[in-house]
């Protein structure tokens, strides 16, 4: 087993993520109280979805100027596990906002462009579906993934922060306020939690791609 | 490719001007889409009457974003597999892609001014700054037509082109649309913070551009077969 350090520092991080996420002592704030601690949880998603997605879109830009299936089964993967994580982040933050806003869906824009990423990919996926041909989908879905990816992720970002909103740090970053949280939080948000998630998601990605080279033997090496 | 600029503009104003003959010689797909924009307006009018003006700004834009899927989809569809072939060997990826943005844009105008025209005299006029809204309707069909321009060229590779644009289409415009509403209401009469419209402004015709640049250098990738 080559590389295996990475995975070793993955479980341990997310095992630290885990034990002091949910043991360590936080800073005790009107209305989040103890719901401070999904923090650990769901802003981790956030960063993972777009870890993930981003290396798609770097395998469909790589599809595209060299046309390998190789980088079409990457690009698809990290398309998968990027929306396992978006849908992950959305019921980890219904779940949350059902006990600090009252309800677990209010239209909030961070809520919709949640949505509104998981809509585009799901999108992508019946889109290669509709093609038959191998190499069109590949380089249909490729292209699109691009499109979609550039025409998502500056609105993802730029909108959230012109229209009011009801999540953690309405003012200026739309991820986390980092007002709300103090020293130690801060250690084991970015010290464990999101490097943590994101190797994982890496890693679950990389289990799918070996899953899908055996699977797609015949054509890889045709 | 842009190593002859001269040819290049050349070659996307012949292009246009084959889009907009060929519009003038088959007129009964225009005045499909006219009518589409007709019946759809009218068939609002006899479900709403005269609503009061947030609904009838939301209507405005849902309709603008049925018409451009309409209007735009066929741009595609209409070229054979001849015909494209035909443009290969005559034209580049990228004059083709410039001229059937900007045609698809002039057709879109042209389709939302009239809806906007039909809107007043059916659906009742809450506007208040007129030519404001005007020219934010005049950005947003752009936007519309661009990106749905863009789309209509990958679904047209897929089989079952118009239900594609539709899935892979509305979630993409949605950000464009949010912040259209929410722009257009500065015609009904809302007042903004300073600076906040034309932020929003900004940042509409930056991911126009986005999607110029965008159709640009992807078109090439699905043209060749």
């Amino acid at each position: 087993m080559k590389k295996t350090w990475w995975k070793v520092l993955c479980i341990f991080l997310l095992l630290y993520t885990l034990i002091g996420g949910l043991l360590m002592d936080v800073p005790h704030k009107k209305i989040l109280n103890e719901t401070i601690r999904n923090i650990y949880f769901h802003v981790p998603m956030w960063f993972g979805m777009m870890v993930l997605f981003s290396c798609s879109v770097f395998y469909s830009v790589k599809y595209l100027r060299k046309p390998d299936l190789l980088y079409d089964i990457y690009a698809t993967s990290y398309a998968r596990t990027g929306m396992l994580f978006g849908i992950l982040g959305l019921v980890t933050g219904a779940m949350w906002a059902n006990y600090t806003w009252g309800k677990a869906w209010s239209n909030d824009i961070k809520q919709l462009g949640a949505a509104m990423a998981l809509l585009v990919y799901a999108a992508y996926f019946v889109l290669r579906n509709s093609m038959i041909d191998i190499d069109k989908r590949a380089r249909v879905g490729a292209v699109y993934n691009i499109f979609a990816f550039a025409m998502l992720f500056p609105a993802l970002w730029i909108v959230p922060r012109m229209v009011e909103s009801l999540h953690p740090g309405g003012a200026g970053n739309p991820g986390a306020d980092p007002r709300d949280m103090d020293a130690r939080m801060r250690i084991v948000f970015w010290l464990g939690a999101v490097p943590g998630f994101i190797l994982l998601g890496i890693w679950l990605s990389t289990i799918i791609i070996r899953f899908r080279k055996i699977e797609d033997k015949n054509l890889l090496h045709a | 490719m842009f190593t002859q600029p001269v040819h290049s503009f050349q070659h996307i104003f012949a292009l246009l001007k084959k889009d907009l003959l060929l519009e003038l010689r088959q007129q009964y797909t225009f005045y499909g889409i006219l009518l589409y924009v007709a019946s759809s307006i009218f068939v609002l009018y006899l479900a709403i009457e005269q609503p009061e003006s947030t609904v009838w700004n939301g209507l405005f834009w849902i309709i603008q974003l049925f018409i451009c899927v309409n209007a735009v989809a066929k741009s595609f569809l209409q070229e054979t597999k001849g015909r494209m072939l035909y443009f290969y060997a005559i034209a580049g990826a990228q004059q083709f892609i410039v001229a059937k943005l900007l045609y698809n844009t002039f057709i879109m105008l042209l389709m939302s001014l009239i809806s906007l025209f039909l809107f007043q005299i059916l659906l009742g006029n809450p506007l208040i700054h007129f030519w404001q809204f005007t020219g934010i309707v005049c950005i947003g069909s752009a936007s519309l037509s661009l990106v749905f321009t863009m789309l209509a060229a990958i679904a047209a590779k897929a089989q079952q082109q118009a239900s594609l644009m539709a899935i892979m289409g509305f979630p993409i415009i949605i950000p464009q649309l949010l912040l259209l509403m929410r722009i257009s209401k500065a015609g009904l009469g809302e007042v903004f913070q300073a600076g906040a419209l034309s932020d929003m402004i900004w940042l509409l015709c930056g991911l126009d551009v986005l999607v110029m640049v965008m159709a640009v250098i992807l078109f090439p990738f699905l043209w060749k077969d």
